[in-house]
C-alpha cells in the first residue's frame, strides 16, 4: 500500500504513538512496526473492542468511588461538607474524605494514560474533557468530575458529537460549574430559593466554546433566548425514593426535598439531571433567527441539535482538532475537509479523525515532532518512556500542577491550551527538565506507595482537593537504562543531541534523554 | 478559541527577534560556563548603563470580569440601589457601608486596607472605563484588553511587550517579569520574557540547581531554537531570582513568611523590585471574579476576594518603600458586570469598568473619568455600564507622564488608539 504524505517510513510509527497517544512504552514502536501504522491506526479507531489488560481491570475496579453516581458521591462526600458548616474541624474531616473522590478520578485517568492500549480513546478523553472543562474546586463538582468523565465524556469520546453535548449538557458537574442549574424562568412558579432568575453563564459558554465558536454568528440577544430555553434544565441531588429528608427540619434545606410523583413533564436521568418544569420559562424564544415554541425540555434539545448541526460547529471542532493532531497553526485546506466530513457524518467523531489520519497534512515531514507537549502530556509520556510501573501517581500530579496544568484544575471553562506559545517558557524549561532529572536518575517516588510518612513537609499534603506538588525524597525507582530508554524512543536523536548525552555522566544520560528536545515535543 | 490565532502568530513574532538573542547565542558559546560567568547583575548594569530611571509599572489583571460597581459603588446614585435590591452595598455610615471618596463615588469596605492610599493622594481611580469591543467573552476581551487593540485578532504580541521594546537600552531577562507558571499574552513577544513561579514553588530547590546537571543540560540546548533561548533565559533567571530570594532569607527583617497566597507574591514582587532595578515591568494575575451566582454585597463571595487583593496592594506599597514613589500600579479587568442583578444573587457579563491606579507619581484622591448614569437610557445596550474612556487612555498617560515614552512610541504599543477624551488629564502629578 503506498504511503500517504511525504514522512519517512521510520518515523512513522513514533509520530502515530505521539499523535494518537502518549508517546511509546517500551516495546511499542516493534509492535507497530510489525503491523504497519496504518493497522494500528485503524485498531485505535476502533478501540472500545480492544481488550484492557487485567491488571489495569482489577486496579480501577478497586477504586471505590470511580463508580459511583453523581447522586450517590453528593449524598456519601458532598452533604457532611455541606452540613459541616460551621464546625471548622468537622468540615476540614469532611473535606478530607471527599478529597478521596478526585484522588481516585485522577489516578484512574493517569492509569488509564499510562497503561491502557486504548490510546487514542485516552487521548480524546482528555481532549474533550477539556474542551467541556469543569473546575474540580467549585462546590460539588469536587466530588463530580470522575464521574462527568465516566459517564458523559468517556462513552462518546470517539462517538457522536451531538451525544457528547447533550451529556455535558445535562450532567451535575456542568450545571453546576456554569450555573445553569439555578438558571430560571423569572415568571416561572418554581421560582424560590436561590432560583430566582436568568442566568446567562451556560448559555454563553455552550455557543462560545463548546459548539459555534466566538465568531459563529450570535448575539446577545441570541444568548439570552437560550438560556430562557434552557431554564428548569437542573440537578437532582438525592434519590427521589428517599425524599423528605426527615421533616421540617431534617438534615436538606427545603430546596433539595422533592416529594414524589414528578409533575408531568419533568425529566429525570441516572446521573442526576432533572428537568424541572416548573422553573421553565414556557414563553417563546427567538433563537439564530428561528422560533422555538415555548414546550419545556424539547426546546432546549432542540435548540442543542441545532448548534451541534451548524456548519460553524463543523469548523470549530475541526479547527480543534486538527491544532490538537497536526499544528498550533493547522493547515485550513484539512480544517474545511475535515469539517465536511464532520458535516456530512452528522458529527460522527471517528470518522472525522479517520479523515484526519488518512490526511497527507498529517503525515507530512513538517508535522513531525511540530507540537510542544503540554505538561499533562510531557509527565505522561515521560512516565511512559521508563517502563516504570507506576504505584504512587503523585508526583506526576504535582509536576503537572506545578506547571501549571493541574489535572481537573483548570479554573476557566475554555480549558487548557495544547500550544508552544501557551506552554514554553523559561520557568517551565528549568521545571521539565528537572523533573526529567529527578526521574531519569530514579530519584521519583513513583514505584513506593504513598506513604504519608514518606513526605512530612505541609507542601506535599493533599489541600482542599487539589494534588500539591510532591518534593522528590527518596531513591526507591531502579533508574532507567539509558540505552533502552533511546531503543524504546526509536533512536532518531539529532547529532548535537547524542553528542550531549554521549559527553554526560553515565548516570545522568537517561535524564537528559528524557529532557531532550526531541522528547519535549512530539 | 478565540486566541488561536494570535498565539500562532507568535512564532513569526519570534524570528523577527533580534540583537539581545544574538547575545545570548554568543555566550551560549561560551559553553555552560558562558551563561553562569553573565553573573546576576550584569543585566541590571546594561539597564542602568542605558537608562538612568527606576521607574516602574506593575499591572495587576482581575480576569473573570469583576464587579466594578461593586467595587467603586456609586452610592450617589439612587439607579444603582434599584437595579440591585440585595446586591447593593449600603451607603457610609451604617453597617457595611462604603467607604466614601468623594460623595459621590465610595469604596467597598473589603478594600479597607486601600483607604490610607486614597488618603494620603496616591490612589485614583477611573470610573466608567473599559474596552470599547462589544465582546461579552471573557476570552476575547481578555485577549484583546492584553493585546491592547480591541477587536484586531492578527496582532501577535502583548502590548506590555511593545513596552519593553520601547525602553530605550539593552533588554534582560527580568527587565520583565510575570508571577506565575506560564507567560501572559500581555508579556509575550519580540522580548523574552522572565516567569516566576508562584508561591512556595518559587523558593523549592531543583535539580537543575546542581551544576553537574545544569552543565549536561547546558549542551542538549546550545542552539537558536525556541526552547533553546527558553532554556538560556531559565538558567540566567532562576539564578539571579534566587539570589535575590537567598538574600530576603538572610535579611534581618524578613520574618516569618506570609501564608501562601497573594500577599505573599506580592511581597516577594515588592522585594524583588526593591533590591533590583533592572526590573521595570512587572505582572500578574488574580482569578475568581466571575460571580454569577451568590455573589454577596459588603461580605460574601466578591467581599472574600477583594480583601486579599486591597491587603496585598497595601503590603505591597509599604514593602516597596522609597520605591514606591517610582512605581504606578494599574489594576484592570476584561469587562463589567450588569447593573441589574441576575436571578442567582449573581451579576451576569457586561461592559463598562472601574481601573485602579496607584504609586507615588498618581494624582490620587480622585475619581476620574466621565460618569454616564444609570438610568435605563443611560446604559450601554440598555443592560452595562457604558464606557466613556478607553482602557488605553490612562494607560498612556502612565506610559507618558511616567515611563517616559513619546506619543510615537506609545502609537506603537497601542496602534490605533482612539484620540484622547482628557477624562483622565492630570492623572499624574507633574
Amino acid at each position: 500500500m503506498s504511503q500517504v504524505g511525504n514522512m519517512p517510513s521510520r518515523e512513522r510509527a513514533l509520530h502515530a504513538l505521539n499523535r494518537l497517544g502518549f508517546g511509546p512504552a517500551p516495546g511499542d514502536i516493534d509492535r507497530i512496526d510489525q503491523i504497519g501504522a496504518d493497522q494500528w491506526i485503524s485498531r485505535q479507531l476502533e478501540s472500545q473492542s480492544m481488550p484492557e489488560p487485567p491488571a489495569l481491570t482489577a486496579n480501577l475496579a478497586a477504586m471505590d468511588t470511580l463508580g459511583m453516581s453523581p447522586i450517590d458521591l453528593f449524598t456519601t462526600y458532598w452533604m457532611p461538607v455541606q452540613q459541616a458548616k460551621g464546625d471548622m474541624m468537622a468540615r476540614r474531616q469532611a473535606r478530607q474524605r471527599a478529597n478521596v473522590v478526585v484522588q481516585e478520578a485522577a489516578e484512574a485517568r493517569l492509569m488509564r494514560a499510562l497503561y491502557s492500549p486504548r490510546q487514542l480513546h485516552e487521548v480524546m478523553t482528555a481532549f474533550w474533557f477539556n474542551h467541556f472543562n469543569v473546575f474540580a474546586r467549585k462546590g460539588p463538582c469536587a466530588v463530580w468530575v470522575g464521574a462527568y468523565e465516566e459517564e458523559a465524556i468517556r462513552p462518546h469520546a470517539l462517538g457522536r458529537f451531538r451525544d457528547l453535548l447533550g451529556a455535558t449538557a445535562k450532567h451535575p458537574a456542568m450545571l453546576f460549574y456554569l450555573d445553569n442549574w439555578q438558571n430560571t424562568g423569572p415568571d416561572s412558579p418554581g421560582k424560590r430559593g436561590p432560583f430566582q432568575g436568568i442566568n446567562e453563564n451556560y448559555a454563553r459558554e455552550v455557543m462560545e466554546l463548546h459548539t459555534v465558536g466566538v465568531n459563529g454568528g450570535y448575539r446577545q440577544a441570541d444568548v439570552t433566548a437560550l438560556a430562557h430555553i434552557l431554564t428548569g434544565w437542573g440537578i437532582r441531588r438525592r434519590r427521589f425514593a428517599r425524599a423528605g429528608g426527615g421533616g421540617r427540619f431534617g438534615a436538606n434545606p427545603w430546596w433539595m426535598r422533592r416529594r414524589a410523583p414528578l409533575m408531568s413533564g419533568a425529566v429525570i436521568d441516572g446521573n442526576g439531571f432533572f428537568f424541572d418544569p416548573r422553573r421553565h420559562d414556557f414563553g417563546d424564544q427567538i433563537f439564530l433567527g428561528r422560533t422555538f415554541q415555548g414546550s419545556g425540555i424539547a426546546e432546549g434539545e432542540a435548540a442543542l441539535d441545532m448548534l451541534a448541526a451548524s456548519p460553524a460547529t463543523a469548523n470549530h471542532i475541526s479547527y480543534q482538532l486538527a491544532q490538537y493532531f497536526v499544528a498550533d497553526d493547522p493547515p485550513p485546506a484539512l480544517v474545511t475537509r475535515m469539517a465536511a466530513r464532520f458535516a456530512r457524518t452528522n458529527g460522527d467523531i471517528r470518522a472525522t479523525l479517520e479523515a484526519l489520519f488518512a490526511s497527507p497534512e498529517f503525515w507530512d515531514t513538517d508535522a513531525f515532532g511540530a507540537k510542544f507537549k503540554t505538561p499533562y502530556e510531557f509527565v505522561i509520556s515521560s512516565a511512559r518512556l521508563t517502563g516504570a510501573r507506576v504505584s504512587n501517581y503523585r508526583p506526576l500530579a504535582g509536576e503537572m500542577a506545578l506547571l501549571g496544568m493541574p489535572l481537573y484544575g483548570c479554573l476557566t471553562p475554555d480549558g487548557y491550551k495544547n500550544t508552544r506559545a501557551a506552554w514554553l517558557n523559561p520557568d517551565a524549561m528549568m521545571m521539565r527538565l528537572s523533573f526529567a532529572s529527578a526521574l531519569g536518575m530514579g530519584h521519583l517516588p513513583i514505584e513506593t506507595p504513598p506513604f504519608e510518612e514518606l513526605s512530612m513537609e505541609p507542601a506535599h499534603r493533599v489541600t482542599d482537593g487539589t494534588i500539591q506538588p510532591t518534593r522528590f525524597v527518596a531513591a526507591p525507582m531502579q533508574p532507567p537504562e539509558p540505552a533502552q530508554l533511546a531503543m524504546a524512543l526509536g533512536g532518531g536523536f539529532s547529532q548535537s543531541t547524542s553528542d550531549a548525552i554521549g559527553a554526560a555522566p553515565v548516570n545522568l544520560r537517561s535524564a537528559l534523554i528524557l529532557g531532550s528536545p526531541e522528547f519535549m515535543t512530539r | 478559541m478565540a486566541d488561536d490565532e494570535y498565539l500562532s502568530n507568535r512564532r513569526a513574532a519570534r524570528a523577527r527577534t533580534i540583537g539581545r538573542r544574538e547575545f545570548l547565542k554568543g555566550a551560549a558559546m561560551l559553553g555552560a560556563a558562558g551563561v553562569v560567568m553573565i553573573g546576576p547583575h550584569a543585566w541590571a548594569a546594561h539597564a542602568m548603563a542605558g537608562d538612568t530611571s527606576r521607574k516602574r509599572l506593575v499591572v495587576v489583571f482581575m480576569r473573570g470580569a469583576v464587579d466594578g460597581l461593586n467595587v467603586v459603588v456609586p452610592h450617589g446614585d439612587s439607579a444603582y440601589y434599584e437595579a440591585r435590591p440585595t446586591l447593593a452595598i449600603p451607603r457610609a455610615g451604617g453597617d457595611g457601608g462604603v467607604i466614601d471618596l468623594d460623595g459621590f463615588f465610595g469604596l467597598h469596605p473589603a478594600l479597607a486596607a486601600l483607604a490610607p492610599s486614597w488618603q494620603n493622594g496616591t490612589l485614583a481611580f477611573v470610573h466608567a472605563c473599559g474596552s470599547p469591543d462589544p465582546t461579552r467573552s471573557h476570552f476575547e476581551a481578555q485577549a484583546y484588553m492584553e493585546s491592547g487593540t480591541p477587536g484586531v485578532n492578527a496582532t501577535g504580541d502583548g502590548w506590555m511587550n511593545r513596552v519593553l521594546a520601547a525602553l530605550p537600552g539593552a533588554h534582560g531577562p527580568t527587565e520583565a517579569i510575570s508571577l506565575g507558571p506560564t507567560v501572559p499574552r500581555i508579556l509575550t513577544g519580540r522580548i523574552e520574557v522572565a516567569n516566576i513561579p508562584l508561591g512556595r514553588a518559587a523558593t523549592r530547590p531543583m535539580p537543575l540547581d546542581r551544576p553537574i546537571i545544569q552543565t549536561a543540560f547546558d549542551r542538549l540546548y546550545t542552539g537558536g531554537d525556541p526552547m533553546s533561548e527558553a532554556y538560556r533565559e531559565g538558567v540566567v533567571a532562576r539564578r539571579k531570582l534566587m539570589g535575590e530570594l537567598e538574600q530576603d532569607m538572610q535579611a534581618a527583617d524578613a520574618g516569618a513568611p506570609s501564608p501562601v497566597g497573594f500577599s505573599d507574591d506580592t511581597d516577594r514582587l515588592a522585594h524583588l523590585i526593591a533590591r533590583d532595578p533592572s526590573i521595570r515591568l512587572a505582572f500578574m494575575a488574580l482569578g475568581g471574579w466571575d460571580t454569577h451566582v451568590s455573589e454577596g454585597a459588603s461580605r460574601g463571595q466578591l467581599a472574600n476576594h477583594l480583601k486579599p487583593l486591597g491587603d496585598g496592594l497595601a503590603s505591597f506599597a509599604e514593602a516597596l518603600g522609597p520605591h514606591y514613589a517610582d512605581t504606578v500600579i494599574v489594576v484592570i479587568s476584561e469587562f463589567g458586570r450588569m447593573v441589574r442583578q441576575n436571578g442567582n444573587g449573581g451579576t451576569d457579563h457586561g461592559h463598562g469598568n472601574v481601573m485602579w491606579v496607584m504609586g507615588g507619581p498618581v494624582a490620587g484622591r480622585k475619581v476620574y473619568g466621565r460618569w454616564p448614569g444609570l438610568a435605563n437610557q443611560e446604559l450601554y445596550q440598555e443592560r452595562d455600564l457604558a464606557i466613556t474612556t478607553d482602557f488605553r487612555e490612562p494607560i498612556a498617560t502612565v506610559l507618558a507622564g511616567h515611563m517616559g515614552l513619546g506619543a510615537a512610541q506609545i502609537d506603537l504599543v497601542f496602534p490605533g488608539r482612539p484620540p484622547m477624551s482628557g477624562n483622565t488629564g492630570g492623572l499624574l502629578r507633574t
